[in-house]
């Protein structure tokens, strides 16, 4: 019974336990795109090419969020699988914490700023 | 552990632990590490959010327009950029078992580390040359502490870094050694995914604003 349990232990680490691994193509294939991707958004804003400012602002933080995402899967080895799902899970409890805390901040503090004083008050302060 | 109820023979349930087997050293250690970092994304999240809140009170000062270079910046993303792949390369270097590679892929790393580091002490010291400074408005207060807690990260990791290939010369690449080397790595590529949005939302939203 206990080595059978501690064999099928060691067997599961074997398999899930700890991070997976990269390969060179893996390694790579993460690089060149985010290059690519980083390359990009510096140029939409240095060369000014799309018309609107907030059209860039919006693809820029595009190219971020899928830089972020090729990141974890080609360099942090992230998948379902490793760690019984449990660095998955980590993952997604900090990514609702993480958005709670932005986009509350966020609105909370513009609200609050939009009805600190009137404009023509707010003039003579800066 | 489990809990197992046995009430046949004496008519009351009977808790016991299961055979509590041994765990091999280090066996949680990835876990565990995934979910400092993960506290650590939820300071950055605290400091992307205050300088969300606090980034366009320049309060008459100078704007990110007056103060990035933008070029210089994209000098210091590919630093970080190409210090994750040399990592990346020391790490499959190091599944090969070959010590002098993975020491030389790990200095390369650090040399890169400590590029990104000068670069960015010098556009500090450069923008408080300029008056630039943390005192002056609200939004160089957040920027200083956005960016200078990444960079202390980024020494932290080099000091680690350096303190990793004294052990892996005089132990050679042991279990112990393979498994702080993952743990770095982790929190090297932590870095490098902090630093995307610090470039996206500091500095081009910021020259964008």
């Amino acid at each position: 019974m206990s080595t059978d349990t501690h064999a099928a232990h060691a067997d599961d680490h074997h398999h899930d336990g700890g991070h997976a691994h990269g390969t060179f193509s893996s390694y790579m294939l993460g690089f060149v795109l985010s290059v690519v991707l980083t390359a990009i958004p510096f140029w939409l804003v240095m060369s000014g090419t799309l018309p609107s400012k907030p059209i860039t602002a919006l693809v820029i933080m595009a190219f971020a969020v899928v830089q972020i995402v090729v990141h974890m899967i080609y360099f942090l080895h992230m998948n379902t699988a490793s760690e019984n799902g449990w660095t998955m899970m980590a993952l997604i409890f900090t990514i609702v914490m993480v958005v709670i805390a932005l986009s509350g901040s966020l609105w909370v503090m513009s609200h609050l700023n939009a009805n600190m004083m009137p404009i023509h008050q707010m003039s003579g302060m800066k | 552990m489990t809990v197992a109820v046995n009430p046949a023979q004496t008519g009351e349930p009977v808790f016991y632990l299961a055979d509590e087997h041994p765990h091999p050293e280090g066996w949680s250690t990835s876990l565990g590490f995934w979910i400092y970092l993960m506290s650590d994304c939820l300071i950055f999240a605290i400091l992307f959010a205050t300088f969300g809140v606090l980034g366009g009170n320049y309060a008459a000062g100078p704007a990110p327009k007056d103060l990035f270079d933008l070029s210089l910046v994209a000098v210091n993303t590919s630093m970080l950029l190409l210090s994750s792949i040399t990592y990346g390369f020391a790490m499959l270097t190091m599944q090969q078992n070959k010590i002098a590679q993975t020491q030389m892929w790990l200095a390369i790393t650090g040399l890169f580390g400590a590029a990104f580091i000068g670069i960015e002490l010098t556009e500090f010291a450069h923008m408080i040359h300029e008056g630039a400074t943390p005192q002056r408005s609200a939004f160089l207060s957040a920027f200083f502490t956005l960016v200078g807690t990444h960079g202390l990260h980024v020494s932290c990791g080099l000091i680690w870094l350096v303190t990793l290939m004294v052990q892996v010369g005089k132990f050679g690449l042991i279990e112990a050694n393979r498994r702080r080397l993952m743990c770095l790595s982790m929190f090297w590529h932590f870095l490098d995914v902090v630093w995307i949005g610090v470039f996206t939302f500091v500095y081009l939203l910021g020259v964008l604003r």
